[in-house]
């Protein structure tokens, strides 16, 4: 679990995140969602310690990330697990080698053993004959899958998500969210992940933090947002003319329902 | 201000590149892995320019000794002295600034603005310590070792060329290498070759790990620690003249 407590962060004069409080569950899909700007990166690289928040703490289990030392920060470190939003694979290693990277680092384990568990994770990706190519010869999809499998190689506690379907087609994008929602039910982790995708939202949003100019706006689950009263969300989620009418045929359900 | 500024992070860069590896087996073989990208693929570059330098020293030197009461073996002396204070360590570390030095800033740059450095530092690696460190290593074993490299071919191709344009004889060449020959002068060539080592791969890195932005500033950053290395090059090239060699 991850418990953030009245975070705040600023560049200059500029406050881009204000007073943010919120809990993030283990073995749930966790998203911050927000319009461009609204602070939601920032807001992720404050928990996962690339920023330093101005105020505020990020509790860990009940650990205070910020009040760490270097030892006990790397020891958290190797229990995160991250996919980027450009996927971050090192350009000069081969699929399998991008993956075995935290083993080679962090384990003793064998070649043999660490090569197990390489195709073990591809093969939980539905990612297979891949192991040689390079990440300049496989596509976004892929790319974003060979990142998922390096985050989860080592088992990690908690995942983090960059935008997961940035650039991505609308299939490849549901193969991907089915992916990271499968593997926060099996293995527990807690799962934060920053979207804009609102198939994402309405599909995997088991608990979604919606944040407007730093500041934390709404805060509930995929079943909530759609009868939110909240205009700046409802602004956000409903934009299209598409999404308009799929609220307004749920709603219209619901009442033939309850009627 | 500015360069205040930046002398400070490269300070602080260097302070943090200081700390225990992770796992030793993983940075040795990147520390090989460099040693390999320095030097084997500058190798070819230092050779050809190595001979070149030699075999034009010669061939000027011989144009413009026109006195009688000047020995011939004096071009191998020239030669000879020229190539193991000055040309190889500080004209082949120059090339160097831009072949090696370009290099490192694209690379470190291009996993900046890739988030490659961010993948790192969430795994919990010291991502200076892993990707800055092994470079600086392996440029204190590799260009050295191309420096020496580029003496003996620089004289080489001074003899080359001058036994064969009959400028010099083959004894007269000879003569000129043995002659008044001091020790120190191939030691202080090394020593110069350490100290632009660091110069390049620090510099470069410095650049190359700072950049923000996208491919426009990664392409600035590269042609900025090139400029910067070489202008440190010429002011370090003087300070050690200034130091080692006046008496």
């Amino acid at each position: 679990m991850i418990k953030v407590n009245n975070i705040s962060k600023s560049f200059g004069d500029k406050k881009v995140l204000q007073d943010v409080s919120c809990e993030f569950q283990s073995g749930k899909v966790n998203l911050i969602i927000g319009t461009s700007g609204s602070g939601k990166t920032v807001f992720m690289k404050c928990l996962i310690g690339l920023y330093a928040a101005d105020a505020g703490e990020i509790l860990y289990s009940g650990v205070n990330f910020g009040q760490m030392d270097d030892k006990d920060r790397k020891d958290i470190r190797q229990q995160i697990g991250m996919l980027f939003q450009g996927s971050a694979l090192f350009d000069s290693m081969t699929v399998e080698q991008n993956i075995m990277f935290p083993l080679d680092m962090f384990t003793k384990q064998s070649i043999t053993d660490k090569r197990k568990r390489v195709n073990e994770v591809l093969a939980r990706v539905n990612l297979v004959d891949a192991n040689k190519k390079y990440p300049s010869e496989i596509s976004g999809g892929m790319k974003k899958r060979v990142a998922l499998a390096r985050a989860i190689v080592l088992n990690p506690k908690y995942l983090f998500c960059d935008e997961p379907n940035s650039g991505l087609d609308p299939q490849t994008s549901l193969v991907i969210d089915k992916l990271i929602t499968e593997i926060t039910k099996e293995n527990n982790i807690t799962t934060v992940v920053n979207t804009h995708d609102m198939n994402t939202v309405l599909e995997s949003g088991d608990h979604i933090v919606y944040l407007h100019q730093g500041l934390k706006e709404w805060e509930g689950n995929n079943k909530d947002i759609i009868h939110s009263t909240n205009q700046r969300l409802n602004d956000f989620i409903f934009a299209s003319q598409f999404m308009k009418d799929a609220k307004a045929k749920q709603m219209e359900e619901e009442m033939k329902k309850r009627v | 201000m500015k360069l205040l500024s930046h002398i400070g992070r490269y300070l602080q860069m260097l302070g943090g590149m200081f700390a225990r590896p992770e796992n030793m087996r993983v940075y040795g073989k990147e520390f090989f892995h460099q040693c390999n990208e320095i030097g084997i693929g500058s190798m070819w570059i230092v050779i050809i320019i190595s001979l070149f330098l030699g075999a034009v020293t010669t061939v000027q030197t011989a144009y413009q000794l026109v006195s009688p009461l000047v020995a011939k073996y004096v071009i191998a002396q020239i030669i000879r002295d020229s190539s193991f204070l000055e040309l190889s360590p500080t004209i082949v570390c120059i090339v160097l600034a831009g072949v090696v030095g370009s290099k490192i800033a694209s690379e470190l740059g291009n996993m900046r603005v890739s988030e490659q450095i961010d993948a790192l530092e969430i795994m919990g690696i010291n991502s200076k310590t892993f990707l800055i460190m092994p470079k600086i290593l392996a440029a204190f074993i590799v260009i050295p070792s191309l420096v020496i490299l580029s003496m003996f071919l620089t004289v080489w191709g001074g003899y080359m060329a001058g036994t064969m344009t009959g400028i010099i004889t083959d004894a007269q060449f000879h003569q000129g290498l043995i002659k008044d020959f001091l020790t120190f002068n191939i030691v202080f060539g090394i020593i110069k070759a350490f100290t632009f080592a660091f110069i390049i791969t620090s510099i470069s890195a410095y650049f190359g790990y700072n950049v923000q932005g996208g491919s426009l500033e990664i392409g600035r950053a590269s042609t900025t620690s090139v400029i910067v290395s070489c202008v440190l090059i010429l002011f370090a090239d003087y300070g050690l003249a200034a130091l080692l060699l006046t008496k």
